[in-house]
């Protein structure tokens, strides 16, 4: 089916007591905490597996004049070393899909790969590859953002285009009685998922099966296809668990091409792990931006013209850029408008999407400047908000799919106190601690994208979907079996997820809040086809047919499923494509973040004392893991308020802190009392499941939550992220 | 990591010498060290496994204090009995350090042996006089946030990381030794870990054929004990700055104090003479200021760190006045 007109009333609004919605443990969890369920690395392979060790480069930028590889091909156990010397020539990827390796001499960025050793052990390959020695030619490089602002150019653009305007933005800032002009900046962030990309490539004569830790295996497979020059249809990506992603495996990484090439060469399986430290220059990071927002409003806080300059840094043959003026198109109302986003080439490692590409890292700024202005307007910043409500898409001059900001907000306040909140900074004190509240709007994108899938219904009752979808620890399992099991009336445990491989049907993959929506309504489809086939198995009218505990029941009859579907079973394929909603409507998740925190009055360290979201964002599917992604995305803006931030450092381009112990993420005891909070909604423009994405609704604007808090507390505006204690001592009060 | 070899003594003597022997290395609880072979930052050819020797007791000594074994778990050590009554800002030095699961395995004398937290220290690709003397020292015009501002030099501004070893520098512990001819040393903490200078490979007074056996407390000092962390992160994370304070106060006058730092210098910092300067005066905030300008005087930042020398003082200044309160 495509998204061309909302959907209206349909079957899975007419389930009783349904599984949908409901907060189901994850059906894949008792195999995750048991060990049981196979990652990448963990894949069996036969006992001839060999194991590479990637190489990087030491420069920023420049050239490889010698490469001595002879030390490390001597050393115990070393099979091959694939170099540019030696590795094959590759297609050039679609847009930033996968990228050729070891293509030649240059070197674009710290880190980036320029040798592949594989050995009969990791061991050996890791020990051998320090055996590998290279000489440089230097190359002065470009490497900090803020140093190439004025060399930054309008990208090109794919999607929606890279600037906006509407009305007269110049005249009407310059007239309005009220104005703030203000910069925010934000770090390069890096991902940070638990599992570290790895792959592990077969070959069986000209067909390659790579198991790699990749979030979206249909479009991986096409890219591997080209890179390595083969059929697409000698190509399957299996993919079944995946320990995280946040983006950071949206493409094909370096990891699974050097895996493949290297295993077609030895006739061997080839297995292969980035180390943690690896894994910050060899993949993808979120540029650092440098934005401007500019504000005009009336008196009473209409705003009149609102203006969002955004600027973020890639390679040179990169596109790619951080859209963080994009939310400022459509969260507030106001006639004169202008968002640009302009991209520096810079010879830093690969940027790329992380969780909520432009969202996150834009409402830590548009969110922090709106509670500056609600300061300049002795207005509670909720009411601005709620002042600034449109009525439509005020770019597109749509009507909203959904929308419920202002509830989020009013709910939120009610739910966390926030009347409490002192109007003035610095006025509430607990023992060493200056506390503070803040809030901040949250809004995400919801887009589809297409998506198919199986389902087969066996004599013995057991419904088995299939489709090339993953589950990155978000859940798809768990949904998809509550979307099955309430559209065919089976009980969860009648329901078999089959996904992560793409011998089955192409499916949309985890990405960009898309996932749940685009591949489960393709599984409402291909249900929704299934029930068409039982009911004229069973000679009736679809449209009258009830499916309910393994039965169908319509005009005075009730059959067994299992009678229905014959000796061989019965099955239905199903689809989803976007369609004209896309454009007839503007299509949005929402929410309010409020946080309560506490500086240390002494020493500036911000500590989060409490904190809440409420979000309305469609049809939940499960109540449970619709939660946990909430607070997962909130722990985000945590981390980027307070701790995230890779350190580049600016004479060879490197991200200094490239581990765990020097780049911060929050940890447990960073995270005190949280809690999510879903408003009732249903948005049947969106998809036939009138659900919308939540995978990172909570990231975006929990951090402005914070920073707004820790002005509150004690008045330090801070407008380079991350909020760290050495940013906020020049301003602390003097000891008593 | 390279190839090694992998023996494990059955003495405290066999262990020294065997680590006397060129490209040794003593390994106990592995938390430091295993990272750093992986990174080829250490590269021993042989491996000295002393974690199974008799060193996990902790006893009193005939002089009222403790003897702690070196091979005792960070996790033991935190959680005795003893050590939590008497000498409470040990106990939360080693609790505010690493996370459980760290705490689980390191050990006491692997504590004091750990090696900065510097990144470039980390990284084989950068210049660093610490792991390769003579490269340089890519911190000094560099990511520095975390590095020193006291007692560093022109060749090496890393700190050193513990948490554990400043307590133990307020408490004027001993780490005592065995050689491979069987004599044992005893040396002050103070003088146990060496400021850089010009060789900043060379981090503590221990000699090649000496094995660290265990650590001495004196009878507690007198007074309140605090242990005061300041991090990025509310757990796991390393010292920006740290305080291990004793300090006792009585209507109104300080009667004694000790002071020992963390995060500021490449050992745990302690100034005699700052604490003496407290002694007998009134307890309030100009005593205080003047120990921190005692403290850090000659203090000097790198550009990224500057912010700890107001951070040490505003923190030096807090917990006198808390333990004032107290």
């Amino acid at each position: 089916m495509q998204m061309n007109t909302p959907v209206g009333p349909n079957a899975l609004d007419t389930v009783k007591d349904g599984w949908v919605g409901k907060p189901l443990d994850r059906v894949d969890g008792r195999l995750k905490v048991t060990g049981g369920a196979t990652y990448s690395y963990e894949v069996l392979q036969a006992p001839n597996t060999a194991y590479g060790y990637v190489v990087q480069a030491s420069i920023g930028k420049g050239r490889i004049l010698s490469l001595n590889t002879r030390a490390a091909e001597r050393a115990p156990g070393v099979l091959y070393v694939l170099t540019h010397l030696n590795a094959p020539p590759q297609g050039e990827g679609n847009h930033h899909e996968a990228h050729p390796v070891l293509t030649g001499p240059q070197v674009a960025y710290f880190g980036q790969p320029i040798a592949f050793v594989v050995a009969e052990t990791f061991e050996q390959a890791r020990a051998a590859a320090y055996l590998v020695e290279v000489s440089y030619d230097r190359q002065p490089g470009n490497f900090v953002l803020a140093d190439n602002l004025n060399r930054a150019r309008r990208p090109q653009s794919t999607g929606a285009p890279a600037d906006s305007a509407v009305g007269d933005f110049d005249s009407a800032f310059a007239a309005a009685p009220v104005k703030l002009d203000v910069e925010y900046s934000t770090p390069q962030q890096a991902h940070a998922m638990m599992e570290p990309h790895a792959s592990l490539a077969v070959w069986d004569g000209e067909n390659l099966t790579l198991h790699t830790a990749n979030q979206m295996l249909s479009q991986g497979r096409l890219a591997v296809a080209r890179t390595l020059r083969i059929p697409v249809k000698n190509v399957r990506l299996v993919s079944p668990y995946i320990g995280g992603g946040f983006g950071a495996k949206l493409w094909v990484n370096a990891d699974a091409i050097l895996a493949a090439i290297a295993a077609r060469q030895l006739h061997r399986p080839v297995k292969t792990a980035l180390t943690r430290q690896q894994v910050f220059h060899v993949t993808t990071h979120r540029s650092d931006t440098v934005q401007r927002i500019r504000l005009g409003t009336d008196r009473e806080g209409h705003i009149l013209a609102i203006g969002h300059d955004s600027y973020s840094g890639n390679l040179p043959s990169e596109q790619s850029y951080e859209a963080a003026a994009m939310q400022t198109r459509t969260l507030y109302a106001g006639p004169n408008r202008l968002t640009r986003h302009r991209l520096a080439a810079l010879d830093i490692p690969i940027a790329s999407s992380m969780r909520a590409p432009g969202e996150a890292v834009g409402l830590l700024a548009l969110e922090c400047a709106m509670d500056e202005l609600a300061e300049k307007l002795e207005l509670d910043p909720i009411e601005l908000r709620v002042r600034n409500e449109p009525d439509e898409d005020p770019e597109r001059h749509v009507p909203y799919s959904s929308r419920h900001l202002v509830a989020c907000l009013r709910e939120g306040a009610t739910r966390f106190g926030w009347a409490s909140r002192h109007p003035r900074h610095g006025q509430v004190r607990d023992g060493r601690w200056l506390v503070g509240m803040g809030v901040a709007a949250a809004t995400r994108g919801n887009p589809l994208q297409p998506s198919q899938a199986t389902v087969r219904l066996g004599p013995d009752g057991i419904a088995t979907v299939r489709m090339a979808m993953t589950d990155i620890g978000t859940g798809t399992y768990t949904i998809l079996t509550q979307i099955a099991a309430d559209m065919l009336g089976l009980p969860p445990d009648r329901i078999r997820i089959e996904i992560g491989d793409t011998a089955f049907p192409e499916a949309a993959g985890s990405g960009g809040s898309f996932g749940a929506a685009s591949s489960g309504s393709a599984l409402f489809d291909a249900c929704n086809r299934l029930r068409g086939k039982l009911a004229a198995a069973a000679g009736v009218d679809a449209r009258a047919a009830r499916f309910a505990d393994g039965r169908l029941q319509a005009g005075g009859q009730s059959r067994a499923l299992t009678d229905l579907v014959g000796a061989g079973g019965l099955e239905a394929d199903g689809e989803i494509r976007p369609g004209d909603t896309e454009h007839t409507f503007s299509q949005q998740s929402y929410g309010a973040h409020f946080a309560e925190v506490g500086v240390d009055a002494d020493t500036g360290e911000v500590r989060l004392r409490r904190m809440l979201g409420v979000f309305a964002a469609g049809r939940v599917l499960n109540a449970k893991t619709a939660r946990s992604q909430a607070i997962g995305g909130m722990v985000f803006g945590i981390g980027a308020a307070l701790e995230e931030g890779l350190v580049l450092d600016r004479r060879s381009g490197a991200f200094v802190n490239h581990d765990l112990a020097e780049y911060l993420v929050p940890v447990h005891a960073d995270v005190p009392a949280i809690e999510a909070f879903f408003l009732p909604e249903l948005d049947d423009a969106a998809n036939p499941l009138k659900s919308k994405g939540i995978g990172e609704l909570g990231i975006c604007g929990a951090g402005a939550a914070l920073a707004n808090a820790i002005y509150n507390a004690c008045g330090a505006r801070i407008r380079d992220y991350p909020i760290t204690l050495d940013k906020l001592l020049p301003v602390l009060p003097t000891q008593s | 990591m390279k190839a090694f070899t992998y023996e494990r003594p059955g003495t405290v003597e066999q262990a020294a010498a065997a680590a006397s022997q060129p490209g040794a290395k003593i390994i106990a609880g592995g938390t430091n060290l295993l990272d750093l072979m992986k990174l080829q930052v250490e590269t021993p050819q042989r491996l000295i496994d002393v974690s199974r020797l008799p060193l996990d007791r902790i006893e009193e000594t005939p002089e009222g204090g403790l003897r702690i074994g070196a091979l005792v778990r960070n996790s033991d050590l935190a959680a005795e009995p003893r050590v939590r009554r008497r000498y409470g800002v040990l106990s939360r030095a080693l609790l505010a350090g690493a996370s459980a699961q760290l705490r689980n395995k390191a050990t006491t004398a692997g504590n004091l042996l750990q090696r900065t937290r510097c990144s470039y220290f980390y990284d084989i690709t950068q210049p660093c006089n610490k792991r390769q003397p003579g490269s340089g020292c890519a911190a000094l015009g560099g990511f520095n946030r975390i590095h020193a501002v006291l007692g560093a030099s022109s060749q090496c501004i890393a700190t050193h990381p513990s948490d554990m070893a400043v307590a133990m520098r307020a408490l004027d512990a001993r780490i005592e030794t065995v050689s491979a001819d069987g004599r044992a040393r005893a040396i002050p903490i103070e003088a146990f870990h060496r400021l850089p200078g010009a060789t900043p490979q060379v981090e503590t007074d221990l000699q090649p054929d000496e094995v660290i056996t265990s650590v001495t407390l004196p009878p507690p000092p007198p007074g309140v004990q605090i242990y005061r962390k300041v991090r990025d992160r509310a757990s796991y994370a390393f010292a920006l700055v740290s305080v291990a304070a004793v300090v006792a106060v009585s209507d109104g006058r300080v009667r004694s104090a000790r002071m020992a730092f963390g995060g500021l210098a490449p050992k745990p910092w302690r100034v005699v003479g700052a604490e003496e300067g407290l002694v007998d005066r009134t307890a309030v905030a100009d005593s205080f200021n003047a120990a921190a300008d005692a403290v850090l005087e000659g203090a000097r930042g790198h550009g990224g760190n500057d912010f700890k020398i107001p951070l040490a003082r505003r923190t030096l200044c807090a917990v006198l006045a808390e333990i004032t309160q107290a």
